[in-house]
């Protein structure tokens, strides 16, 4: 075991992948020498190079439809975006061209691609830079997203993201770059579609995405002094959904709570509350709960963020609305 | 180089038939054989084959929705195109493509694109990958005056400038996109002119005059093998007909006259005038491209429809 970082365990995971395939890129802005605004990408232009850890020009359209070329090619690529609000310049590629191309050329290529984009919500940058835009993503066929909470499964899941012949969005989140994990010496990769129990519980289903798995592991330890137990569910990718899981924790436990950063509406909180409505109705007992962001942009004052970005108190209180539910 | 006269008889061969392909695409929609729509590549014919011409089999080919004449000229399948244009299983994409998304990529055609300039970063990316494999392959992407306008293509031609791609950029001018005249949409008269900014060869050609084009891509074609870099080639033409088959023309008195500067009889007579053909085997040519068309349209449709089961194939890998 060695300890890392959440940053510097996917730093690790592009690092075996490049080195297990020579063809393996990196494409972005400041990726290069600089290491990644965020510093995930340091050391891998030393070690394989400036063709294969390429520094481009401020255009993130044609960043991930170089990536598509290569990956069409023959040769996985990962894309940084450096905010996945900076998605928005490169939707084409990422809704129209990676996730299309095999479908509609009848299977004649395949896309090795993952683009890597983290989320700054929580961190004060302002509306422009701390977007949580995985529904629009997760809503486009042929794409899988992934949103990784730990150290620990951000390594097994970037490389499986690289290793996957398929265009991933890989949705990081800022405020957890520093949180440190153990990981394992010898080489590990977590498959997609598998959700991780977090914690285990009886009284209410809490699926957590990204930041917010923390804050609802926080909340299990409040909640377990006030006599009440949660079972925390990281789906881990969106898409695919395990929602085997998510339905046979609501089966024990007839509650759901859903928690996410991005805004309410339209959110994949709604998205799973549908599902296991859908397959678990008779087992719930009231409606499942959303923990979101309001439906406002992002303010950058502490003070107006902080009221937007859902915390662990707001966690704790959903959980408690469904204590007079049950005899 | 010069091109032998095999290759100047099969480029005439593969006018013809990218003509009569539109032409039966254009009646067999007006017939109700298939839906959406088409784009016809008909008076732009000298430009892909000029182009395609000066390029091996292991060069790339990207192009638009109009890009059923790239296609036949990079050397696809007509069966194939046909089937897939009337959405049959046995269509080269297995009918999930349709006109607008037509690929065989074991011939070197990346495809059509359906979103207006979307391929261009795609080719570059391409391009690179076949720059870092070491060969002297080259990518060439096809795309319209319109497409010229759209961000991505500026980006590319920086990038592909800055990294020496071997890259050719063809932006056929046929002065439509859909309504609108170049003389509404772009700064400059001629788009090649764009490539002064960017620092990479730009050069104007017509597009409706075969050697022409074949001789400034060919240098194009050399120059990227040598490692230097990409090359903006604008091949001017006017389309006389409809943008689509479900659009308009623009019409007008100057069609007739459009209709004069036709590149495939101007083609057919250069190369009469060469001696590279007589009129008998250029009438041979003429009717076997028509053969082979008529074929494609009777394999396609005898083709059956796909099954439903292929709605969820092909997503993932
Ligand atoms: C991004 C995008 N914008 C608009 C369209 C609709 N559209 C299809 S073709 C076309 C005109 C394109 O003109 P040009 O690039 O000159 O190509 P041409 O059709 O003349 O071959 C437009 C506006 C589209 N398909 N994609
Ligand atoms: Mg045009």
């Amino acid at each position: 075991m060695h300890e890392l970082t959440y940053a510097q365990a996917i730093n690790e995971g592009i690092r075996e992948e490049m080195r297990r395939n020579p063809k393996t890129m990196v494409l972005g802005e400041d990726v290069g020498k600089y290491g990644g605004v965020f510093g995930v990408t340091r050391g891998l232009f030393d070690e394989f190079g400036g063709a294969r850890v390429r520094d481009c020009p401020l255009n993130e359209a044609a960043i991930v439809s170089f990536a598509i070329g290569l990956a069409i090619q023959g040769r996985p690529t990962i894309a940084e975006l450096e905010f996945m609000d900076f998605t928005t310049f490169a939707m084409d590629s990422i809704t129209n061209q990676a996730p299309k191309l095999r479908y509609f050329w009848g299977g004649q290529v395949s896309v090795p691609l993952t683009v890597r984009t983290p989320i700054a919500a929580g961190l004060g940058f302002g509306t422009q830079h701390s977007q949580s835009l995985e529904a629009w993503l997760v809503h486009v066929p042929g794409l899988k997203v992934v949103m990784p909470s730990t150290a620990y499964d951000a390594k097994g899941l970037i490389k499986t993201a690289i290793l996957d012949p398929n265009p991933v969005v890989f949705a990081e989140s800022i405020a957890l770059y520093a949180t440190k994990g153990q990981i394992p010496d010898e080489e590990y990769l977590i498959p997609f579609g598998k959700a991780e129990i977090k914690r285990n519980g009886d009284d209410v289903t809490v699926v957590a995405l990204g930041l917010m798995v923390p804050k609802a592991l926080k909340a299990a330890e409040e909640l377990a002094q006030r006599g009440m137990e949660i079972e925390v569910i990281d789906p881990r990718t969106l898409a695919p959904l395990d929602i085997e899981t998510i339905v046979a924790s609501v089966k024990k436990t007839g509650r759901l709570v859903i928690a996410h950063v991005a805004s309410k509406t339209g959110g994949i909180g709604a998205e799973i509350a549908q599902q296991v409505v859908e397959r678990a109705f008779d087992s719930l007992d009231g409606p499942p709960v959303r923990v979101a962001a309001p439906d406002v942009p992002i303010a950058a004052s502490a003070q107006l963020e902080g009221a937007i970005i859902p915390d662990v108190a707001a966690i704790v209180k959903a959980c408690l609305s469904f204590r007079n539910t049950r005899a | 180089m010069t091109l032998s006269a095999e290759q100047q008889i099969e480029a005439l061969r593969r006018m013809w038939q990218i003509r009569f392909f539109e032409e039966a695409a254009i009646r067999l929609y007006g017939e109700g054989r298939y839906r959406g729509s088409t784009h016809p590549y008909i008076a732009q014919e000298a430009t892909a084959l000029g182009v395609c011409a000066a390029l091996k089999p292991a060069d790339q080919v990207l192009a638009t929705y109009r890009g059923h004449g790239a296609a036949i000229a990079k050397g696809a399948d007509a069966r194939g195109m046909m089937a897939e244009l009337l959405g049959k299983a046995t269509g080269m994409c297995k009918g999930k493509g349709g006109s607008m998304h037509m690929s065989q990529t074991d011939v070197g055609f990346l495809g059509c694109n359906a979103i207006v300039a979307g391929h261009i970063a795609i080719a570059g990316g391409v391009a690179l990958a076949q720059q870092l494999d070491g060969t002297s392959a080259v990518t060439v992407a096809f795309f319209g005056d319109g497409a010229s306008c759209e961000g991505v293509f500026y980006e590319t031609l920086n990038m592909a400038t800055l990294w020496k791609l071997p890259l050719l950029f063809v932006v056929e001018n046929n002065e439509y996109a859909i309504s609108t005249h170049v003389s509404e949409s772009i700064s400059v008269p001629d788009i090649a002119l764009r490539a002064q900014g960017f620092g990479l060869p730009g050069v104007t050609v017509d597009g409706r005059d075969f050697y022409a084009v074949y001789d400034a891509a060919a240098e194009a074609v050399a120059r990227a093998r040598r490692g230097d870099g990409p090359t903006l080639l604008e091949a001017k033409t006017v389309r006389w007909g409809r943008h689509s088959a479900v659009a308009a023309g623009p019409g007008g008195a100057n069609v007739d006259k459009w209709k004069l500067t036709d590149p495939i009889p101007r083609f057919r007579q250069e190369l009469l005038q060469r001696g590279v053909v007589g009129e008998a085997q250029a009438i041979e040519i003429e009717q076997s491209a028509k053969a082979v068309i008529d074929d494609a349209v009777a394999f396609a449709i005898a083709s059956p429809y796909p099954e439903l089961t292929e709605l969820y194939t092909d997503i993932y890998a």
